[in-house]
């Protein structure tokens, strides 16, 4: 990314949510004002690269989105008089960035992640309105079609218009938070997988890290906001040693922790304290606490396992998903012979839930290996490999099955 | 805006319910219409069991039955007016007859804004 794009990147982060939800209080559509405000990110891309990055970034994007979204109303032949008048009060007005108060955002977090819209839309919807994604970036990021992912855009565009979905943070938060706090959390694990290492105009994982970061600001009473904060911001603070400068993964315990971002560390410390200060603990605080004893691990054979184990136990009761128990069972292999023995039962039991997930092929593969069980553990490879669609992660496999090839002759 | 409210059921599973149950709830029901009298524009109509449908289809044929073959029926409908979506949602979840398993109230949002046709 050039300076001049990362600042592009950064201005567009700042100010989308923001415009978008003042020109939907502004007009009120919604529709428009998403619109408008695309279409206003596309054309500083272009300008600003042929012409340079203006005096006043934030401005030119103002200016450029209301004058779309005039358009747009005035294009679709509707309220033709109330444009009108409008337009001519904004000649008068000196074009301001709109809503300096982080929480103008939140509103519109809320109506993207509204129940009433399909899960899998809402991530979409997401990145678009309130991170100012374009649509060729989140299919590019997420490796979906563009057009089907466009279509449900604009499906649950309308939507939110056609049903009377309001932007406004709810009253009933502690129903409609958790939905919020998923969405941030898979726009940072799905860029995750999906990122291979190259390079895209935007940094997506930087961009959730942001958005939680935004979310717990805004909400600041509510621990779990500040918990997923301190767990993306650990995440993302060891990103550059999750893959080899040729794309491949890289594991836990073979990553180059001096290449690890102290700085993001420290900020993620004051995240998890301000949450532990809130005495309400949840899922998300527990897996950045197992997170930051990774962080703080100078490696992996020194890392504290007991800590991680017991915080697994809290976790489980939080949240017994068979993904969850699989990661704890990792942990408790690390502890010592028998405790590997105990993680193997612990994760052929969850064959029923998890044997179409290629992660549960490769742990188990892992734990067949320490107990010795070279065979069985390279065809649990195998078949992980079959199941998984990242490149990255095919690779790793690979090469594990290189390193350890059969020995009973087959 | 303006919302209707589809009461929906599945017919097999209310089987199961108990007469007195049954009652209790209908008597909720009753008590509901008049704690959001201020809300409810159209009371709507309670309609007859689906066994009483009948179904004109394209062509003008005329079948014995409901219009789909859904296991869950519609057993009324209502028109609401409150502030926006989240307002209905809250409203729906507070209807009664959910106590009851495979008991559903579908939300749809009224056409109210005739301009595109004139």
């Amino acid at each position: 990314m050039s300076p001049s794009d990362a600042l592009l990147a950064t201005t567009i982060r700042e100010e989308s949510g923001r415009l978008v939800t003042a020109l939907y209080r502004r007009f009120g559509d919604f529709d428009v004002a998403e619109e408008a405000v695309q279409g206003a990110v596309a054309e500083a891309v272009t300008s600003w690269r042929r012409d340079g990055t203006p005096r006043n970034p934030a401005a030119w994007l103002t200016t450029a989105a209301q004058r779309n979204a005039l358009d747009l109303l005035r294009s679709r032949g509707r309220q033709a008089r109330v444009t009108d008048r409008l337009a001519a009060t904004y000649d008068e007005e000196a074009p301001t960035a709109v809503g300096e108060d982080p929480d103008d955002r939140l509103p519109l977090l809320f109506a993207c992640c509204h129940p009433a819209l399909a899960p899998e839309v809402r991530l979409a919807l997401t990145l678009r309105a309130v991170i100012g994604l374009t649509t060729p970036q989140i299919a590019r990021a997420f490796l979906v079609n563009e057009q089907t992912l466009a279509q449900r855009i604009v499906r649950a565009k309308r939507k939110i218009v056609a049903t009377g979905i309001d932007l406004k943070v709810p009253d009933d938060l502690d129903e409609r938070l958790p939905d919020v706090l998923a969405v941030v959390y898979l726009a940072y694990n799905e860029a995750f997988v999906a990122s291979t290492g190259s390079t895209h105009d935007r940094d997506l994982g930087a961009d959730a890290v942001w958005l939680a970061e935004v979310v717990a600001r805004s909400l600041p009473d509510r621990a779990e906001a500040w918990g997923l904060a301190a767990l993306l911001t650990i995440q993302h603070g060891r990103a550059a040693s999750r893959f080899t400068p040729n794309g491949d993964l890289v594991l836990l315990r073979d990553q180059d922790r001096s290449r690890w971002d102290a700085a993001a560390f420290k900020r993620a410390t004051e995240h998890l304290e301000r949450a532990a200060s809130l005495h309400a603990p949840g899922p998300y605080q527990l897996q950045a606490a197992i997170a930051m004893c990774h962080a703080e691990a100078p490696s992996w054979a020194e890392t504290d396992w007991l800590q991680i184990v017991a915080l697994y136990g809290f976790l489980i009761r939080e949240d017994p998903s068979p993904v969850v128990r699989l990661n704890g069972a990792i942990a408790l292999a690390q502890l010592g012979e028998r405790q590997a023995a105990t993680a193997l039962a612990d994760v052929e039991t969850l064959a029923p839930q998890l044997a179409g997930y290629h992660l549960w092929h490769a742990t188990r593969a892992e734990l067949l290996r320490l107990a010795g069980r070279d065979a069985e553990a390279a065809d649990a490879d195998r078949q992980a490999l079959e199941l998984t669609t990242n490149d990255a992660e095919r690779r790793l496999i690979q090469t594990r099955l290189r390193k350890h090839p059969l020995t009973d002759g087959s | 805006m303006k919302y209707v409210f589809m009461f929906t059921s599945d017919p097999a599973q209310l089987a199961g319910v108990s007469e007195d149950d049954a009652q209790a709830v209908y008597g909720k029901i009753y008590g509901w219409f008049q704690e959001n009298a201020s809300v409810i524009t159209d009371s709507g109509a309670e309609l007859q069991p689906v066994e009483t449908a009948t179904t004109v289809k394209h062509g003008g044929v005329v079948v014995d039955g409901p219009f789909n073959e859904a296991k869950e029926v519609i057993g009324g409908f209502s028109v609401i007016e409150v502030e926006d979506m989240d307002a209905a949602i809250a409203l729906a979840k507070t209807w009664p007859h959910l106590e009851f398993p495979g008991v559903a109230v579908e939300i749809r949002p009224m056409v109210e804004d005739y301009s595109q046709f004139e």
